[in-house]
């Protein structure tokens, strides 16, 4: 039996059964811009950065299993203008201030905004006024950056099994949570070792005594684009679509 | 408290089980027990029903009905749909908030009252309504406002307020089959049984309802049933207009899985969409009906439980609906074994809602259902395969319930002599706005927008919403189009703008709702919604530009197309509809500029003024003078 395939760009891209249209394309080292996906989890689509248009109508790739045959268009300037729009509305959203965040050249949030050429927020900043949580003795969690991925409240449940983060409110006041009756992540048992710890792609959950050790301009995403990284992005077993 | 395993909490977590999937009516009953959760309480519910005590708060943050703050004795919710704000609504509200001296959206300083705006509450046919403490009164006065305020004021007990104020009137201005039907209950249910009486039952006992898993389509009983749902042509009345039959039969043919498998019927009664108020009537006047419906459901699909996922806002719906199950349980028509049929088991609890539009989409109403946030699920899988529970479920709404019940008394063909050859059967349209008679009206579907126009006395008609805000909005140049899925389908609502109305304070006031409604998981509709919110209230502060316009524009491609569900979808709407049909109503309030900032210098002082009590003209900036175009 011949291999499945479907076209992204022009390009044929096999794939396995199971695997979604994000996946079929990081295997084949086509990288689609992403924020809430991680090879590692099970994907849910709410970031909608990987937004494409499949048989001429819009879809979320991370969520829709691939097809043979399918038409899939992702770099088209049609699509690149909406991803932009979507990142441009998550930076005005938090309160994102590259220059001086520890993140800075390790954010997927910056590095995709450079990837697809955002120069300026085009919209007008909300200034949301979100308290920072230094409570804990290892980890400071700065809910001004967090683009409400879910990735830290996924891991958090499905491999450390703490269930330490979860959202709360609605709306655009939708909000990250902790796990305790003081809201605070002292009062937690999270450790710098969950895994929980090491997925956020923004600067929300940073180690504490650890500023600056890279140097900005050095940094991961310095060096090169995000769309250089797709290897890092490959799903862990061909055909896996994450964790149950 | 003395006695923890007595406290209203203790009784209120073992009426529930303890079962984690009935949080939602866990706290309900808890807040109208304590008055608020608290920190401790959600702590005290998330340990008893086992759950992380941080999905418990989620769920509590999520609706706007919960409060994890105290919000006074008496919280008084103004409806703020655009027919309540016809009707004066704002006004009343200033008048009752100077009277307690209070600021909408704050508690008093003694912990009294609070008074706040909250979503359309289905009342516009007799607006401004509000909701007291989560009970519906309609029709306020600047007289009631006043005696209210006294009441307030004197701690009276809601009990002892005026009942005629909790009066709800049905209005039902034109009843057709649906509105004027006697049908006995079980009647339904009976022709149900006949129709497969004359085949032989196939029995084969694995379990309860082998037997009728075990009939194929078209056999007897459920599959004659199913094939009259289908000749009838019946589609979902909720709005999308999927095929009633189609559904079904897919969810029968669907296997429940795990060691909890099972099918399960929901009638989604959770009637959010501002301006539709029907589903309201039915289940104060055909309830009965409503249930049948959704009882003949049952035993097509072979479910064994059901739920009304009742909308907060009907609170006072909740004990008259159970008092009508009670008495078709002890009529054998629901419960175990209906009418004697062994195996026939069915039996249908009400769940209340908190105040989430978005629960009215079926994905996120079954996850609201499960105790959960209410947010709607990626689809595929749908909900007739993964539904409640991850089981094979129905969800349809109140209306497609009722007419099914009809379906199965007088068969399909007699249904689809009724209405259009693509729209069977009849529409219920909640009329409301300007017009002399708002209320209910039952028409055959294909029925003009003029002929209802003209049945409810509306004059000088500008515009016509039909559907509700996510719906269209239509001129007079359109009002020869029917009332169709071939045409303009509806969920049901029908409110009408005269020549007096200004539409871009009408479409203002629903992409606020839709900005307040937005669940918040996914990018495009969680920014979105609030940025088009801005952009309203910019152009409505004489801020405006061509260049918003364009950007309103612009976010409706993104909405359109990279949302989550039909919430984002359709957020832009009314903005779309209006610009292209009442350009004028945006275009007065431009500046000619190319551009104009969102800043504005002077409202930025406004808090300084406030705080030093200075309103003369020196503590004003002068604004640039306008330039005319």
């Amino acid at each position: 039996m011949s291999e499945q395939t479907f076209n992204l760009d022009g390009q044929e891209i096999p794939f396995a059964a199971g695997q979604s249209v994000m996946q079929a394309a990081l295997s084949a080292g086509v990288f689609i811009p992403h924020l809430c996906y991680h090879p590692e989890f099970r994907p849910h689509g709410s970031c909608k950065l990987c937004t494409v248009k499949i048989n001429g109508r819009p879809a979320t790739s991370c969520t829709t299993p691939a097809c043979a045959g399918m038409e899939v268009e992702s770099n088209t300037q049609e699509v690149l203008g909406k991803r932009r729009t979507l990142l441009q509305m998550l930076l005005v959203e938090g309160n994102h201030f590259c220059p001086s965040c520890e993140k800075s050249g390790h954010c997927k949030l910056q590095a995709l905004g450079y990837e697809l050429g955002v120069m300026t927020p085009h919209f007008n900043h909300f200034y949301p006024d979100r308290p920072v949580d230094a409570s804990h003795p290892d980890v400071l969690l700065d809910f001004n950056r967090c683009i409400l991925c879910e990735l830290c409240i996924r891991a958090s449940a499905e491999v450390d099994g703490k269930n330490i983060f979860a959202l709360s409110g609605r709306g655009i006041g939708k909000h990250l949570i902790v796990n305790a009756e003081s809201g605070r992540l002292g009062d937690t048992d999270f450790a710098l070792t969950d895994k929980a710890a090491q997925v956020c792609p923004v600067g929300v959950i940073l180690p504490k005594r650890k500023g600056f050790a890279v140097p900005i301009g050095q940094r991961r995403f310095d060096a090169e684009p995000i769309s250089a990284h797709v290897d890092e992005f490959k799903p862990v077993t061909p055909g896996a679509g994450g964790r149950p | 408290m003395t006695d923890a395993r007595s406290s209203p909490l203790n009784d209120i977590l073992d009426r529930h089980r303890h079962d984690g999937t009935r949080l939602m009516q866990i706290l309900r009953e808890t807040q109208e027990s304590l008055g608020w959760l608290s920190p401790a309480t959600i702590t005290a519910i998330a340990a008893d029903i086992g759950w992380p005590r941080a999905k418990v708060e989620g769920t509590a943050g999520f609706y706007s009905f919960f409060h994890t703050r105290p919000m006074g004795e008496y919280r008084v919710l103004w409806s703020d749909n655009i027919t309540d704000r016809m009707l004066g609504n704002l006004d009343l509200m200033q008048a009752m908030c100077q009277k307690l001296w209070l600021e909408p959206g704050r508690v008093s300083e003694d912990g009294l009252v609070s008074v706040d705006t909250t979503s359309c509450t289905g009342m516009c046919d007799q607006g401004p309504a509000v909701l007291v403490n989560y009970r519906a009164i309609p029709r306020m006065t600047p007289a009631r406002v006043e005696h209210m305020v006294e009441l307030i004021r004197t701690r009276t007990p809601l009990a002892e307020w005026p009942a005629e104020w909790f009066a709800i009137e049905d209005n039902i201005r034109r009843a057709d089959v649906l509105l004027g039907n006697d049908m006995m209950p079980g009647d339904a249910l009976k022709v149900c049984l006949a129709r497969g009486a004359d085949q032989p039952r196939i029995e084969t006992a694995s379990n309860e309802r082998s037997f009728r898993e075990a009939i194929h389509t078209g056999d007897a009983g459920p599959g004659a049933t199913l094939d009259e749902i289908k000749r009838s042509g019946l589609r979902g009345r909720g709005g999308a207009g999927f095929t009633t039959g189609l559904k079904w039969e897919a969810c029968r043919n669907a296997r429940g899985t795990g060691e909890n498998a099972a099918h399960y019927v929901i009638c989604n009664a959770d009637e959010g969409e501002p301006g539709t108020f029907k589903d309201r009537v039915l289940l104060t006047r055909q309830a009965n009906l409503v249930f049948e419906g959704m009882t003949v459901a049952a035993y097509v699909i072979g479910a064994g439980k059901g739920y009304l996922y009742l909308r907060g806002e009907y609170r006072y719906l909740l004990e008259p609906l159970e008092s009508v199950l009670a008495t078709r349980r002890r009529a054998g028509l629901l419960g175990r074994n209906i009418l004697d049929v062994p195996g026939f088991d069915f039996d249908i609890e009400i769940h209340l809602g908190a105040g989430a539009y978005v629960c009215g989409e079926e994905s996120a109403l079954i996850e609201s259902l499960e105790g959960k946030r209410g947010v709607p699920r990626n689809r595929p899988p749908y909900p007739v395969t993964n539904g409640f529970l991850n089981q094979p479920t129905v969800v349809n709404n109140v209306e497609t319930f009722a007419a099914a019940a009809l379906v199965a008394l007088n068969g399909g063909d007699w249904y689809r002599s009724l209405g259009t050859p693509r729209s069977t059967g009849t529409k219920i349209l909640s009329v409301s706005g300007d017009c002399e008679r708002p209320g209910i009206y039952e028409y055959p579907f294909g029925v003009t927008v003029r002929q209802v126009l003209a049945d409810c006395g509306a004059r000088d008609s500008q515009a016509v919403q039909i559907s509700g805000p996510s719906g269209i909005c239509i001129g007079p140049d359109e009002f020869d189009r029917r009332i169709a899925f071939e045409d303009i389908p509806t969920a049901g609502a029908f409110m009408i703008f005269d020549i007096r109305r200004d539409i871009f304070e009408v479409v203002r006031n629903f992409v606020h709702f839709f900005a307040h409604e937005s669940c918040g998981f996914c990018t495009p509709c969680r920014v979105g919604t609030t940025l088009l919110k801005n952009l309203m209230d910019k152009i409505a502060a004489g801020h405006g530009t061509r260049y918003d316009i364009n950007e309103i524009y612009n976010l409706n491609r993104v909405l359109q197309s990279a949302a989550h569900c039909g919430l984002g979808h359709t957020a832009c709407n009314p903005l779309v509809h209006t610009l292209e049909k009442f350009r004028p109503a945006y275009e007065r309030r431009l500046k000619s500029l190319e551009f104009q900032p969102a800043f504005d210098l002077d409202a930025a002082l406004s808090e300084a003024r406030q705080m030093t009590g200075r309103d003369d003209a020196a503590a004003h900036l002068a604004t640039e003078p306008e330039t005319s175009r």
